[in-house]
């Protein structure tokens, strides 16, 4: 995969929502850069149990232009709170996931490792909070719920 | 003017439909598109203090005033990861 050298070729999206499903080592790839000595990476996963509840799957919808959007939004406003991370990778899947799957991956790079820690938690803090991204438990024992984290 | 109305999640559900035009007077703000969204979908009334707004792809508040042929998002409160 290429470095950002800014023409938009055949690098990588860095921000998408897809049903396919998703590989840490693929999104982290996105980002190969010679410059790169550190990769942070948060990886979300389907829970089987939700306040005490069994579930049997999660489905998740989007607005996918505007997801993919914010998503954007969140990586600019990280690169201008942390001036030493070099590039975003946030890719969230969408449609119906079994538990155990991964819903998200969001990997940082940087020069050096320090700021990257902070950085991927503002991510995913900050995912959970604009992204027009929604999902609905499903419960074994029958029965279904949207959830937010209000 | 006539703008295009998109549903999402449980919003979706309530209307029973994911999208749909709205014919609206000019002037119009999204707060007046949501009093005639609720009178035709009373469905949404439960929802409706809780429901962010988005016009092309941007969040914007109830005063916000709506153009023709503009792509009009109801959003329920989000919750990927």
């Amino acid at each position: 995969m290429a470095a950002n050298d800014g023409t938009g070729g055949e690098r990588a999206k860095l921000f998408e929502v897809t049903n396919a499903e998703l590989s840490v080592d693929e999104v982290v790839g996105r980002l190969a850069d010679p410059a790169v000595g550190a990769v942070s990476a948060f990886v979300g996963v389907v829970r089987g149990v939700t306040d005490g509840r069994e579930v049997s799957y999660l489905e998740y919808e989007a607005y996918p232009e505007m997801a993919e959007q914010t998503l954007r939004q969140i990586g600019d406003e990280i690169r201008e709170r942390w001036k030493t991370i070099r590039e975003v990778a946030i890719v969230h899947r969408l449609g119906r996931l079994e538990i155990g799957e991964r819903s998200v991956v969001i990997a940082l790079s940087a020069a050096h490792r320090q700021e990257t820690f902070g950085a991927v938690r503002y991510a995913i803090d900050r995912l959970k909070e604009i992204v027009p991204i929604w999902k609905k438990e499903v419960w074994a024992e029958g029965g279904a719920q949207w959830r937010s984290e209000e | 003017m006539k703008v295009t109305v998109k549903f999402f999640a449980a919003l979706r559900e309530a209307v029973g439909k994911p999208q749909t035009e709205q014919e609206l007077p000019p002037g119009a703000t999204v707060q007046d598109l949501m009093k005639l969204l609720t009178q035709e979908h009373p469905a949404l009334s439960r929802h409706v203090s809780h429901i962010n707004v988005a016009v092309n792809r941007k969040y914007v508040d109830l005063q916000t005033t709506l153009q023709q042929g503009d792509e009009v998002a109801c959003l329920p409160p989000v919750g990927g990861g």
